[in-house]
């Protein structure tokens, strides 16, 4: 490993209160380190004119596992697109849907370092291992589903935080995950009768337990076994008008709850804008943006965008019946997978159309968030690929700090007009400073997934750092031109410590580890033996059969949680 | 005892076969004869001659640098560790990757790319399905365990024994399978389609627009079906290569993904193609995450193109497109068709198997191997796609695919 001294750059690191100001970093050994011990340097970094910061993490983006590459599959359309020719780096292909190796070169020219696959059935974690293994460039992780296993019903209807504890620490374990993902809780399983559920409180189909339960009790648990990362939920009524209140009913069984030990949040909603529309019927349907930042600003909450991008793109998650409205409403082709006794899942394509009414208060709506909440709570995504391709973060980054840029996109692009109705986005003056972009990229990422070394340039912490060639003190919201230029070419992306984007281009493929909880001392195992085997009476694998040893996985790395 | 071992032969793979030295349980007939020993390539050859593996690898790795386009074609049959290097090394020596579903379950692949396909896993069959259809499709010859572990006397938690479960078999003649049946409907060869199309028509509510018979079904069997169909608390199809590879293909089965997607809109149904080699499904997800696409993909630009017809290998062998041929746990002299084999004669041929087979005898460079989940692990997808890992249970002097692959990609790079 090698030394690199990064001189002169203008630094911005919200962790340490460090906002634009010219510094010296140095690397060795693929940490950051002190001056005095980095010793000689074997390359010099001039930096100057320069912004240095962490490495970019995304909190939530389908990158691998059975979902995206049954959509490669169903759409060769996409895929076809070359990105990258075989040479020294592999080809790399697809326009949204990306191969394995386009996805770790495009996180990499953009100057991110770490990224999270936040959905797989436990029972297909060995697939969803061996594609994040293929995924060059960046540290990874994965959640695991439970909100729709029905081991999570009957503990949740039990209301027994003991064994949910037992539970999710063994289903971790046997997915090498790294935290609890929930989609649409009961609704997935009620989908297996060809129903859905529509509030927190309703029964789930021939179980004891509601919603509000396995919600509560997912998250208690999560809690108590000091899980780096907190639930991470897609609430149920995704995607359709009145969704907003299920989420606000959402977040305020987290705030009945509270926080966590650690004083951080205890729930993390995802793509909140895929749930925060208003109204009764698609004509009538807003924005409820407003409301609910406010909300998420005084609760034990954290959010990410989930920003749509106007044009083409596949939809995919676990919430089978929402996948099965899309596909009547598009008539558009439908994959649906059902699985076991877990949860199930769906994939539909589809196009963001700045002039329809619908998909123009959802590009509001997502814009809304990421103005109007904390940027200590919320983080930008665009839920890949359901809101469109992560290599549009520059662009959602410039609309977030630049209103002349957002006015431009919607005088040209023709977004409907109905937004001036529906949303508060056009009379929004916020304009969030490049400190704040940091944060909602770097260190507010890092702080809801528990990864200390992340998001930071502080001594001690990983060597992953982006280096934009522009002078962050210096771009004006009203040359977004100039900002947008800056934030899509990065300079420099350095991981582990060693320099693997230069200019743009990918200047050494490198791999990354995998991340991967375990919890197994902080719960008593034994008493979820019984469970566990009466289940598996109906699964189609053994017991012995379930899960993914570390040997499998190329570079795995314990986060063991002591009692 | 060793437990939980995976079968590795066809798209079941059970994982329930234990083994106490060389006696194993659980296992159907051909699990048996997978497992039994058999004829070995002894060593390897090249133009028929003994050599040393170092020797057979660098002839190999010569042959595929040299070629202008060569073909790798196999790959259902061995482990998903071995498929990947597979891909990478097509990708190296600007050839075309191809594998066994391009002479089997591409229709489905193509009639997903139009309609996409509603599917489950397996355990559907066992824990749910009230009824259950096998269509130009015959488990108790091809999958013998899958009526009593999945789909027929499985015990579920919601349907729990035979008697809870409807059996419809559909086929062209009277089938093993089809004495498991409640119910058997004989349809003409070829008529699929037809009678999917009027399944479609009835339970769409519009019985008026089809005629008295359609593929040697009454209008009132075809009633009595669509009901059956239309009753299920939750359906399940399963459709085999009589539906792949009678008239129509691809159309067929687009037609039965439709009709499953009108009968999600009355019930819940799900559809599985019946998947032959065990890791089939390995050997066309594999290829999308590195490449793009499941099946007939040429690197020959750089980049990966996509064209069942032109890239699949019965199709660029018969043009003569390949220059070379790189056969991994296959037998393609065994099972295409005449004028591609002769072409393939034409031409230098790589074989990496642990058996002799036909193409042994048109091979010019042979590397034996271990038999994967015998005598090499690694992973594999069974026809649902549900990831297993397969183990070894007898220690072999044979290396594995995924070391002879890794040292001839190593070669044509380097």
């Amino acid at each position: 490993m090698s030394v690199i001294y990064i001189k002169g750059g203008i630094v911005v690191d919200p962790t340490q209160g460090i906002d634009g100001e010219i510094m010296d970093i140095f690397v060795k050994d693929g940490k950051i380190v002190e001056e005095s011990g980095a010793g000689k340097a074997d390359t010099v970094i001039d930096a100057k004119g320069m912004t240095v910061v962490a490495g970019g993490i995304d909190i939530h983006a389908h990158i691998a596992g059975p979902k995206i590459n049954a959509g490669r599959a169903m759409r060769p359309e996409d895929m076809k697109y070359a990105r990258n020719k075989s040479g020294p780096l592999r080809c790399a292909m697809g326009r949204v849907l990306m191969t394995c190796p386009a996805i770790g070169y495009e996180y990499a020219r953009m100057g991110y370092t770490t990224a999270i696959e936040p959905a797989t059935p436990a029972l297909y974690a060995i697939h969803t291992h061996e594609e994040l293994d293929s995924i060059p460039m960046v540290d990874k992780a994965v959640l695991p589903l439970f909100g729709n296993w029905h081991l999570t019903f009957k503990f949740a209807a039990e209301g027994d935080i003991e064994k949910m504890k037992a539970f999710i620490a063994w289903a971790i374990e046997r997915s090498k995950g790294f935290g609890v993902k929930v989609v649409n809780p009961g609704g997935v399983e009620a989908w297996k009768y060809g129903r859905n559920v529509h509030s927190l409180d309703e029964r789930i189909p021939g179980f004891e337990a509601t919603p509000a339960e396995v919600l509560s009790t997912l998250i208690k648990a999560s809690i108590e076994l000091n899980l780096p990362h907190k639930v991470h939920v897609h609430c149920n009524n995704l995607g359709v008008p009145g969704s907003a209140e299920t989420t606000a009913e959402t977040i305020k069984l987290a705030e009945k709850i509270g926080a966590s030990k650690d004083g951080r949040e205890s729930l993390h909603i995802t793509h909140i804008q895929f749930n925060a529309y208003t109204g009764e019927k698609w004509r009538d349907m807003g924005s409820g943006a407003e409301e609910l930042s406010k909300l998420v600003n005084r609760t034990p909450v954290t959010v990410d965008m989930g920003q749509p991008i106007f044009g083409h793109t596949t939809t995919m998650t676990a919430d089978g019946p929402f996948e099965f409205a899309l596909h009547k409403l598009f008539k558009s082709k439908w994959i649906n997978k059902d699985v076991e006794i877990e949860t199930g899942g769906g994939i539909v394509p589809i196009t963001y159309r700045a002039k329809s009414p619908v998909n123009a208060v959802q590009w509001a709506t997502g814009l809304e968030f990421g103005l109007l909440v904390d940027a200590d709570k919320v983080v930008i995504s665009t839920d890949y690929p359901n809101g469109g391709p992560f290599v549009e973060y520059p662009y959602i980054m410039t609309l977030l700090m630049s209103r002349k840029f957002r006015e431009k996109e919607i005088e040209e692009k023709g977004v409907n007009s109905y937004i001036e109705k529906a949303t508060s986005l056009p009379s929004l003056d916020v304009e969030r400073t490049f400190y704040e972009i940091v944060k909602m990229t770097r260190s507010t990422p890092a702080k809801i997934l528990g990864l200390e070394n992340k998001g930071t340039l502080k001594v001690g912490a990983d060597a992953d750092i982006t280096i934009y060639p522009f002078d962050c003190r210096n771009v004006s919201p009203e040359d977004y031109e100039v900002l947008l230029k800056g934030l899509r070419s990065v300079a420099y992306t350095i991981k582990d410590g060693e320099i693997v984007v230069k200019d743009g281009e990918i200047a050494k493929e490198v791999w990354g580890r995998t991340f991967w909880v375990n919890a197994v001392k902080g719960a008593t195992q034994e008493i979820i033996e019984e469970d566990l085997n009466e289940v598996f009476r109906y699964y189609t694998v053994s017991r012995g059969n379930y899960g993914v040893r570390e040997e499998w996985i190329r570079r795995p790395e314990t986060i063991a949680i002591e009692e | 005892m060793i437990r939980d071992i995976v079968c590795t032969f066809c798209g079941n793979a059970c994982d329930d076969i234990e083994f106490e030295g060389d006696y194993g349980r659980n296992l159907c007939p051909i699990g048996e004869a997978k497992f039994a020993k058999k004829e070995r390539i002894k060593a390897p050859m090249v133009d028929g001659k003994e050599v040393s593996y170092e020797e057979a690898i660098e002839r190999a790795a010569e042959i595929l640098k040299e070629a202008k386009r060569p073909l790798l074609f196999g790959w259902s049959s061995t482990v998903n560790e071995a498929i990947r290097l597979g891909v990478l090394l097509a990708e190296k020596v600007g050839g075309i990757y191809d594998q066994c579903s391009s002479v089997c379950h591409a229709p489905t692949t193509l009639a997903m790319i139009e309609e996409g396909i509603v599917g489950g896993t397996l355990g559907q069959a066992k824990n749910r399905a009230d009824v259950v259809v096998f269509w130009g499709c015959n488990p108790v010859e091809a999958h013998p365990r899958h009526p009593t572990r999945y789909s027929v006397m499985a015990k579920g938690f919601l349907t729990r024994s035979r008697a809870e479960r409807r059996v419809v078999v559909v086929d062209v003649r009277k089938t093993p399978t089809a004495y498991l049946a409640t119910d058997f409907y004989m349809v003409e060869p070829g008529s699929d389609f037809m009678v999917f199309t009027a399944l479609r028509s009835i339970v769409n509510g519009h019985e008026e627009a089809v005629p008295e018979e359609v593929g040697g079904l009454t209008k009132n069997e075809l009633k009595s079906l669509a009901e059956i169909l239309l009753k299920a608390r939750y359906g399940l199809i399963f459709f085999g290569l009589g539906v792949t590879h009678s008239r129509g293909h691809e159309r067929n089965v687009e037609a039965v993904i439709k009709l499953v997607q009108d009968l999600n809109r009355k019930t819940r149904f799900i559809l599985q193609p019946m998947r032959g080699h065990f890791n089939v499904v390995g050997s066309g997800e594999v290829a999308a995450w590195e490449a793009g696409f499941e099946y007939a993909i040429d690197f020959s630009r750089g980049y990966a193109r996509f064209s069942p017809g032109e890239f699949t290998a019965v199709e660029a062998l018969i043009r003569g497109d390949c220059d070379a041929a790189m056969i991994v746990a296959s037998d393609p002299a065994a099972h295409f068709p005449k004028k591609a084999v002769e072409s393939l004669k034409e031409i230098p041929v790589i074989q990496i198997d642990p058996h002799p087979n036909l193409t042994t005898k048109l091979a010019d460079v042979v590397i034996p191997t271990a038999i994967v989940g015998i005598e090499a692990e690694g992973t594999i997808y069974r026809m649902d796609g549900v990831p297993l890992r397969v183990k070894k249970i007898r220690e072999s002097d044979y290396p594995s695919d995924v070391e002879i692959l890794e040292k001839i990609l190593e070669k044509v790079i380097s």
